[in-house]
């Protein structure tokens, strides 16, 4: 078989970009997120773009930087809060937005990737997030019907892949990106470490290699949106916050 | 007078129980964490991924792999799980996790919640709180008791879009505590913040409730 595995992630989008297109985009804030594969992608300057991603980066990071190049057409998001850029094109009407809860945006790509194009859950019945969508009582309560979502390519970061594809996340770095990988028509993969094959532990993996289409290893910024510490306690004292 | 930010936290840390599972929203939620009573194993879980979370890293611990669902940085305990953002809310609307304590801008004597977006201003997202109030068994709301123009958050009918219908268990406001009864039909008051007199809370409350101290 052919190697899943390309030099750059500007060779590894080749071909699979396209005006009007609709990527998923993994991660959570900036945690997560391949940031890779965004570069490029804002690099091959692809317009018209929806997006479909829990959070829209921050101004000129993440999926802000193709805010700041106007390549997003929409987004598909559960929140968006930190992005100023992001503002000023929704509040002027370039950009649309179309907010999922949490969960649900998270179970549309679930199913999308599973081949299943709808589901129903009691997430939003009764708020303006049913207004349109089919209702149906089992065991009487109300759900509301969501469709699986897919898309013409899915990005993904994961920490660790084999040559085949198979990976590993880290921590909570993990979040939308199992998920993403299952409903792209195409998926590529940024890593930060290629290992051979027979070196991740078989019962280990998260995202078996068959949802992998490209695979790059990347570098990695890793910027952290909010830098949350404590402070150490006196050496004679015992530490005192633990739950 | 009424209750702080700090002893609203101590309040709502009572409805926690030995074992529990539990989801915190942003603001005064995360600060009941500071307040588990000893001898008690309460489960954090992060709806970005993670059950079993640990304090704020020391400086030399950051770790951009982990953080919670406020973005920020945090550290793993030993019974710590990972895992994906579907798996997380299946946990979350599939009723595993016992309670979730949230902010409000609004409650109804139903139940009724609203907390994610004001017509005309700026909408960040709802983020997981329409998948918490709709699958958490129990639901608590700590907020002020007024909003800024002074005017009661406690509600015959919330008049912001909604997060969830009927599904507020209990209300811990900067006055007092109201249950919302089982069958959605109105609420109790059951307690007062120190030196809050009835006629105050009668006065501030738009809600109608019966008096249960």
């Amino acid at each position: 078989m052919a190697s899943k595995i390309y030099p750059d992630a500007k060779s590894a989008l080749e071909g699979l970009t396209f005006d009007g297109m609709t990527v998923m985009a993994g991660g959570f804030g900036l945690c997560g997120i391949p940031e890779n594969l965004i570069a490029a992608l804002r690099d091959t300057g692809t317009t018209g773009i929806t997006a479909i991603s829990n959070n829209a980066g921050v101004d000129g990071f993440g999926l802000g930087a193709l805010l700041n190049t106007r390549q997003i057409k929409k987004m598909i998001s559960s929140y968006v809060g930190e992005n100023k850029e992001f503002e000023r094109q929704y509040l002027s009407g370039e950009l649309e937005l179309e907010f999922n809860p949490q969960g649900t945006l998270a179970e549309r790509i679930r199913a999308g990737g599973a081949g299943i194009p709808g589901f129903y859950t009691a997430t939003g019945v009764g708020t303006l997030v049913a207004e349109g969508k089919e209702l149906k009582e089992f065991n009487g309560k109300t759900y509301v019907l969501e469709t699986g979502l897919v898309a013409d390519l899915s990005i993904v970061k994961a920490w660790k892949a084999d040559e085949r594809g198979n990976l590993i996340f880290r921590k909570t770095a993990r979040n939308f990106n199992p998920m993403m990988a299952t409903a792209g028509k195409v998926c590529v993969v940024e890593v930060e470490e290629i290992v051979p094959v027979g070196s991740l532990d078989p019962d280990s993996i998260h995202t078996p290699g068959v949802y992998v289409d490209r695979l790059i290893q990347g570098t990695f910024e890793k910027r952290i949106e909010q830098r949350t510490v404590r402070q150490r306690a006196p050496e004679t004292a015992a530490a005192g916050t633990e739950n | 007078m009424p209750w702080t930010r700090d002893d609203l936290a101590m309040r709502a840390a009572k409805e926690l129980k030995d074992g529990f599972y539990v989801n915190l929203g942003i603001g005064i939620p995360t600060l009941v964490a500071n307040h588990i009573p000893d001898g008690m194993t309460v489960t954090f879980q992060s709806e970005n991924g993670m059950l079993g979370m640990g304090p704020f890293p020391y400086d030399d611990e950051v770790d951009p792999d982990l953080i919670n669902a406020g973005k920020q940085t945090i550290t793993e305990l030993p019974e710590t799980a990972y895992f994906s953002s579907s798996d997380s809310f299946a946990m979350i609307r599939g009723g595993h996790i016992d309670l979730t304590i949230l902010g409000a801008m609004e409650v109804a004597e139903n139940g009724d919640i609203a907390n994610w977006m004001i017509p005309g201003k700026l909408v960040k997202g709802m983020g997981g709180a329409m998948d918490l109030v709709a699958g958490v068994k129990k639901v608590v709301v700590v907020m002020e008791h007024a909003n800024k123009h002074g005017e009661s958050k406690v509600l015959k009918a919330c008049t912001l879009p909604l997060t969830g219908t009927q599904v507020v268990s209990l209300i811990i406001s900067t006055l007092g505590v109201f249950e919302v009864k089982p069958d959605g039909s109105g609420l109790r008051l059951i307690e007062l913040a120190p030196d809050v007199t009835l006629e105050e809370i009668a006065a501030k409350t738009e809600a109608a409730y019966e008096v249960a101290i």
